[in-house]
């Protein structure tokens, strides 16, 4: 699988997720600044990666998105190929309308970073083949702004539609409550483009891909990806 | 010519700043204030002196940049 980050000024979990990449499919990913234009010949998986892009200005996200590369990253979707947007990569996939909604200030105003669990709603992306339906997986939460919001006719779509890719949940799977940190509406965590080859998510997968720190549940994802590739 | 944009979120929207505001206010024992909402201000400077390029280069950068229509409506005034 030939993935590429992209790298924003102000991105800081690029070298993270080119670990991660590392590990699920033994390939090292290429690294793109955000002023080319182009993404490297034969790129399968565009990652957006965490971060404080252009210090989360104006919004978190709304400057990045705009950026020179994002044309091509959006051409790369509308070609049928994937892209990954964790945490900062999430919120600049909602502004630049790769994705819908939009992500504001946690419902308790306060920095959310600790470990989270998810509910894997459908295992039949190539984001999580490497995971079975309904199966609780442990992540890693970082962030200010991760209230995932849209109107109500979007959400209906979104659940409709089953582009719902994780929620938020507790270890025993169960859902919202206190384990909604940041008040996203529904729980939702992560969303799919309506092809399925889009996928944000407020959480950090590439955090746990090593036994010896905190676990394994994220790499299943980035195996599956290269499995599919 | 110059205007000023104003960018605030829509009704209905949550906005937790803005209650973090407004608990400061009433600890401050400011009376009488019954919701704050913040907002964006954007005083911007233009090339032009024709009133409908402005606006239309007003409207786009709004709709473009400046405002996220999913949850902020956003008003320009030309001011002079």
């Amino acid at each position: 699988m030939n993935a590429a980050v992209i790298v924003f000024p102000g991105s800081n979990r690029e070298r993270d997720v080119a670990a991660a990449l590392k590990a699920g499919s033994g390939k090292t990913p290429a690294m793109v600044w955000h002023a080319e234009t182009e993404l490297p010949d034969g790129t399968d998986l565009v990652v957006l990666p965490g971060g404080f892009s252009y210090g989360d200005y104006l919004r978190c996200g709304a400057i990045a998105a705009r950026a020179p590369i994002m044309d091509a990253v959006r051409a790369h979707a509308a070609r049928g190929g994937h892209v990954l947007g964790i945490c900062n990569g999430f919120q600049i996939l909602v502004e630049s309308g790769l994705l819908p909604g939009i992500l504001t200030r946690n419902k308790g105003l306060r920095f959310v970073c600790k470990t989270q669990h998810l509910k894997v709603e459908r295992a039949d992306t190539r984001f999580t083949s490497g995971y079975k339906p309904g199966q609780v997986i442990e992540v890693i939460c970082a962030h200010g702004e991760g209230n995932y919001f849209a109107d109500p006719e979007t959400i209906a779509r979104i659940e409709g539609e089953g582009l719902v890719a994780f929620r938020y949940c507790d270890a025993a799977g169960n859902l919202g409550g206190f384990a909604n940190a940041n008040g996203s509406i529904n729980d939702i965590a992560g969303v799919y483009s309506e092809q399925l080859n889009v996928l944000g998510m407020m959480p950090h997968p590439e955090n746990l891909i090593d036994a010896a720190v905190g676990g394994v549940d994220g790499l299943a994802m980035f195996a599956g990806l290269a499995k599919a590739a | 010519m110059k205007a000023r944009v104003t960018v605030t979120l829509k009704n209905g929207v949550l906005d937790p700043q803005g209650k973090a505001i407004e608990g400061a206010l009433g600890s401050l024992g400011v009376a009488g204030v019954e919701s704050v909402r913040q907002g964006k201000l954007f005083d911007v400077e233009l090339a032009t002196e024709d009133r409908a390029e402005a606006e239309a280069t007003l409207k786009a950068m709004c709709e473009k940049l400046l405002a996220n229509t999913v949850i902020e409506s956003y008003r320009y005034d030309i001011v002079g």
